[in-house]
């Protein structure tokens, strides 16, 4: 086992991304993610990588998309209102079918919001962001160590289906301090034909787009980019399960929202209470089938959330609301403490009575 | 013997550009300088927004469609990660001098080694023929129906100009398509830009006044005629800035 370094969370993200074989990084600075961008200033020079500091997040997600059209690995990173910046760019990506990864270190919105942990994103990270029907691979870490394994599973993936993929942290993640242990460095070897490196005057030429002015050929990408997502959904969804095997309530959490609510599950079980956590890691695709086995066994659930109430729209479809679905939470770069989760799980037992 | 044929740089693909407009001729100078310097295996275009959307459809060598005004950004990403290859974007008026200016300017500040072909003809011809960052005072556009006021909608951008005041770029010209005088030394420029790039000086920028027939309402030979008349006299040819001849 490689030794543990004590990181924050969003150093863990570059580094992971260097030794995941990604040798290109565009971004422009904001709160709170800018060690991303600082950690890739200092190595990339020392390693024969790029680091750029766009002129704004527009032209990141742009210089993204340029690299990832001749098939390197390639990634920026920012923070909600940065985020909303690169969704055009996000778009064109998924409309021509690139891999690349966006990183968003999530902090209180709407509009320039604070600088505080936010999970207030995940509609825009979920369900599109961008103008188009796409869908990005949504990555949630809870720990630095995911931090730094998601990363590298974000590229393998986005790889694999030629879609962005995008790790959804929070301020929180991105500032702790925690061991990990690093990823082995790897290459990576996935094939790129349609990659525009130059015909070499060896082939017909390569375009890398996402217009199509005949409606029956775009429709047609549509069709085909879909059925890829759908494998997406068969094989690729991660989630954890904790203390479900006889929970007769579910509480449902991603990323930092997940941690508090560990802690709250422990101390309702100490109380009595048979309660258990499923923690989507993956947030597309969504773990919908544990969600819908749990809602045979459970009385009700609760989303516990650091925004108004989003993926929970997600829990109830999951369940086809066969269960009560309460909401958990704080905002605007508030976060609730396991307490105020415990109370969340007693009412809950009170109402299902 | 063969006198004249189509440049290898371009496919068979036939154009759909309006009868008269312009962009024919730079598409075809734009490929005998990448036929000329032999680069077309390791070159890789950027085609913006705007009339020369489908320009992927038209040069031979590897393409990116970009979004609007981007084109710049995703050379930038291009050149960066594959430094040996030769990138460039060919760009309208509204892409790069309204929606693409922060690219450009950027990419120019940064000496970015890249090649503009900037197409400016003082309309936005694909949506039909509104005002652009380069129309002219007083122009009459779709959404300038009473000619271009400078009170309300300011004045056009002189791009060559602008950049010029910048200490990054390496080379920008402007010249203009209109007589075979002018296409010649459009040539010229055009190759040097290419060039500049296979030697690593940087960026380099070819300002081409251009044609809308269509959009201008006019014939395609007055439309030539309204180029020496109207958008020379406001936008003269000239080199703007040329490291090499700074260093002589």
């Amino acid at each position: 086992m490689a030794e543990k370094v004590l990181m924050k969370g969003n150093e863990a993200i570059a580094e992971a991304a260097i030794r995941a074989g990604c040798m290109h990084y565009f971004g422009y600075p904001i709160t709170p993610q800018t060690e991303i961008a600082a950690y890739m200033a200092k190595r990339m020079p020392k390693i024969g990588g790029v680091f750029l500091q766009a002129e704004s997040e527009v032209s990141a997600i742009n210089m993204v998309y340029g690299v990832a059209a001749a098939g390197f690995r390639v990634m920026t990173s920012s923070s909600s209102p940065g985020v909303s910046l690169k969704q055009e760019g996000i778009s064109y990506i998924a409309g021509a079918d690139l891999p690349a990864l966006i990183v968003n270190v999530q902090r209180g919105g709407p509009g320039l919001g604070g600088i505080q942990p936010s999970q207030s994103d995940y509609f825009q990270a979920t369900k599109g962001g961008g103008h188009g029907d796409y869908r990005l691979i949504v990555l949630a870490p809870a720990s630095v160590q995911e931090m730094a394994d998601l990363t590298v599973k974000a590229f393998d993936l986005a790889d694999k289906y030629r879609v962005p993929a995008m790790l959804l942290a929070d301020g929180t993640m991105g500032q702790m301090m925690e061991p990990v242990e690093l990823p082995e460095p790897q290459n990576s070897n996935v094939e790129k034909p349609w990659a525009v490196r130059g015909t070499n005057n060896q082939r017909k030429h390569n375009v890398v787009n996402s217009l199509y002015l005949k409606p029956e050929i775009l429709e047609q990408t549509n069709f085909e980019r879909f059925e890829r997502y759908k494998k997406i959904e068969e094989n690729e969804c991660i989630y954890e399960e904790f203390m479900m095997d006889d929970a007769e309530y579910c509480v449902v959490a991603f990323g930092i929202a997940a941690r508090i609510s560990k802690n709250a599950v422990i101390e309702a079980r100490k109380q009595g209470i048979k309660v258990g956590l499923i923690r989507p890691i993956t947030l597309w695709p969504f773990p919908k089938a544990p969600l819908a086995k749990a809602a045979k066994q459970v009385k009700g659930f609760v989303s516990v959330e650091l925004s108004m109430g989003q993926m929970i729209e997600d829990v109830k479809l999951a369940v086809n609301c066969s269960k009560p679905v309460n909401l958990c939470n704080r905002v605007g770069g508030m976060i609730p403490s396991p307490e105020q989760v415990l109370e969340s799980i007693k009412n809950l037992v009170k109402e299902a009575e | 013997m063969i006198v004249f044929q189509k440049p290898k740089a371009l496919t068979d693909a036939p154009f759909h550009y309006c009868p008269g407009c312009t962009h024919g001729i730079i598409h075809r100078l734009v490929a005998e300088a990448i036929d000329e310097l032999g680069i077309e295996g390791k070159t890789v275009g950027v085609a913006p927004v705007g009339c020369a959307v489908m320009a992927y459809d038209y040069f031979a060598c590897d393409m990116v469609e970009a979004a609007h005004g981007r084109a710049p950004a995703i050379a930038t990403g291009l050149k960066r990660c594959m430094p040996e290859n030769i990138v460039f974007t060919y760009q309208g008026d509204g892409d790069l001098a309204s929606i693409g200016m922060a690219e450009t300017v950027h990419a120019a500040a940064r000496n970015e080694n890249i090649t503009i072909i900037f197409v400016n003809n003082a309309i936005y011809g694909m949506t039909g023929g509104q005002m652009a960052p380069t129309s002219l005072p007083g122009q009459v556009t779709q959404t300038s129906p009473y000619g271009r006021d400078t009170k309300t909608a300011g004045f056009p951008i002189k791009v060559s100009e602008m950049l010029a005041t910048l200490e990054g770029p390496q080379y920008i010209e402007r010249v203009a398509v209109n007589n075979v005088k002018n296409i010649k030394n459009a040539k010229k420029a055009i190759l040097k830009a290419f060039k500049n790039q296979t030697e690593n000086k940087g960026f380099s920028l070819i300002e081409i006044i251009s044609t809308c027939p269509t959009n201008w309402g006019m014939t395609p030979s007055k439309a030539l005629e309204w180029v020496d008349e109207k958008m020379i006299p406001h936008y003269p040819l000239g080199v703007y800035r040329d490291k090499d001849k700074e260093a002589e």
